[in-house]
């Protein structure tokens, strides 16, 4: 008996033009993004799904923001200057991910295995949306991308995040305050307020891309469960 | 797609471009225009194509190693020319400044297209900038054009020569072909954003008479000069400022 469930290889598509050259049916693995602020346990749930899964026989690759060979470590550099403005980083980071998504991402599903990303174009769009960068030109941009199979977005209250961020560091990155955008002089400040703009921005994005939201407030092993119950409903979906 | 110019947009500066093939001689032209406002006086800011001091180690790491697809190719040459418009063109237009570009977004409309991606997708991301006030395209015969290019570089990189498009084994022949491909959408493209055709198989004095004729006639140059003397060089400039006596009688000197 074969079922036919919402994201079979059948249903598989880019959102937009996708990458020239490319047919989606070829792709037989499977495309898993998780989502989430720093702190929201992202890291940790999928070092936990990467053992689930091979333990159980299923290949595993992972990408993440800046780590493609191409501009990771131009990147890096750049931002540390805060030199950057604003068209500029959301380039840059499209040039990350498309490195990304063509020399590993498209190979590993080619090859049947599972892609776990460490969050995906949905922190980029609502990072740039947060940014005043207009959601058409965005949705045009990531029309390269490959819609995945499930994508997770871990949402915690920007209250939790500090204290996880804090307990973690004992400070509060730059960046995931937002700190560019002036919202506030005040690091604490500026985090709470720009974690809410992101959390609005994507419940905004949800609107047109389908993913789900976690509430990633509660222990790490109840996140862990409701993951590894909706992940294998989406395997065996085949 | 942007359909206004700086000029459209209310800029107190103009943006001046040219564009055409390698080989066309538009960067020659583009220098002697530089020259000739520098010496009239006006505010100028000359920018090239793929030169952003922040992107440039990316996109040479990727060519030098060929790990650039249609897609990041696009992508990171999108990424030059944004960082280049918000932090260097954006800011001289606002301050009334005549800016020079040696190649600007037609150049990644034609190109990028002749590789393969979509052209509303190029051209969508390209929609934050501005069109320029006016833009020199440098026409001369595919020949010419090539043989201006192979005459003085005889060796030709990989990207510049299309070899990543799989048109020929052979260099030359590539190099060749994906020229022509990218002329024709250069064509296509002529009437839509109004291009100023040159015949760039004109002798370069004559060539450059009529570009600072048709660029006095479009600009009102007066508007764009400088206030007060040219900025000495770094190296000649003296303090900014004259220190006040020193009241404590301490050595006269230290700046």
């Amino acid at each position: 008996m074969k079922k036919t469930a919402p994201h079979s290889t059948s249903t598989r598509r880019f959102y937009g033009h996708g990458i020239p050259g490319v047919n989606p049916a070829d792709l037989a693995g499977k495309l898993i993004a998780v989502e989430g602020a720093d702190g929201s346990g992202r890291s940790t749930q999928i070092a936990q799904l990467v053992d689930w899964l091979e333990t159980g026989g299923r290949p595993t690759v992972q990408v993440g923001l800046k780590r493609s060979t191409l501009v990771s470590a131009e990147l890096e550099k750049a931002q540390g200057g805060n030199i950057l403005s604003r068209t500029t980083l959301a380039l840059f980071y499209a040039t990350d991910f498309a490195d990304q998504l063509e020399n590993i991402i498209l190979p590993a599903l080619r090859a049947g295995f599972i892609v776990l990303a460490d969050r995906y174009i949905y922190t980029l769009m609502a990072r740039d949306m947060v940014r005043g960068m207009d959601q058409a030109w965005l949705k045009n941009l990531y029309g390269l991308a490959l819609e995945p199979d499930g994508v997770f977005y871990l949402s915690v209250e920007p209250p939790e995040l500090v204290q996880r961020n804090l307990a973690k560091s004992a400070t509060l990155d730059y960046w995931e305050s937002g700190m560019d955008l002036g919202l506030s002089p005040d690091l604490f400040d500026s985090f709470l307020k720009y974690q809410g703009r992101m959390q609005a921005a994507f419940k905004d994005l949800q609107k047109s891309y389908d993913f789900e939201i976690i509430d990633a407030n509660r222990p790490v092993e109840a996140v862990t469960r409701d993951l590894r119950k909706k992940i294998t409903v989406l395997l065996n979906g085949d | 797609m942007a359909t206004k110019t700086f000029k459209d947009m209310g800029y107190p500066g103009r943006l001046v471009a040219v564009e055409g093939l390698d080989g066309s001689g538009k960067s020659t032209q583009i220098y002697l225009l530089k020259r000739w406002l520098e010496a009239e006086g006006i505010k100028v800011y000359f920018s090239e194509w793929n030169s952003s001091e922040l992107v440039k180690a990316a996109t040479s790491k990727g060519k030098k190693r060929e790990l650039l697809t249609p897609t990041t190719f696009s992508l990171i040459h999108a990424t030059d020319f944004a960082d280049r418009y918000e932090r260097h063109l954006l800011p001289l237009l606002r301050a009334g400044y005549v800016v020079l570009c040696d190649r600007y977004v037609f150049t990644a409309f034609a190109r990028d297209v002749v590789r393969g991606c979509p052209p509303e997708w190029v051209r969508g991301i390209y929609n934050f900038a501005a069109l320029p006030d006016l833009t020199f395209f440098f026409k001369a015969d595919l020949e010419v054009s090539l043989q201006r290019i192979l005459d003085g570089r005889p060796k030709l990189k990989f990207f510049e020569a299309g070899m990543d498009l799989h048109l020929s084994t052979d260099i030359y022949e590539s190099f060749r072909m994906f020229q022509g491909r990218i002329l024709e959408q250069y064509l296509a493209m002529s009437r839509e954003f109004n291009f100023m055709v040159m015949d760039a198989n004109q002798r370069v004095e004559i060539q450059q008479v009529l570009v600072r004729k048709l660029v006095k006639e479009n600009i009102d140059l007066a508007r764009f000069k400088r206030r007060g003397p040219l900025p000495l060089p770094p190296s000649v400039r003296r303090p900014k400022k004259v220190e006040p006596p020193d009241l404590l009688g301490e050595e006269e000197g230290g700046v």
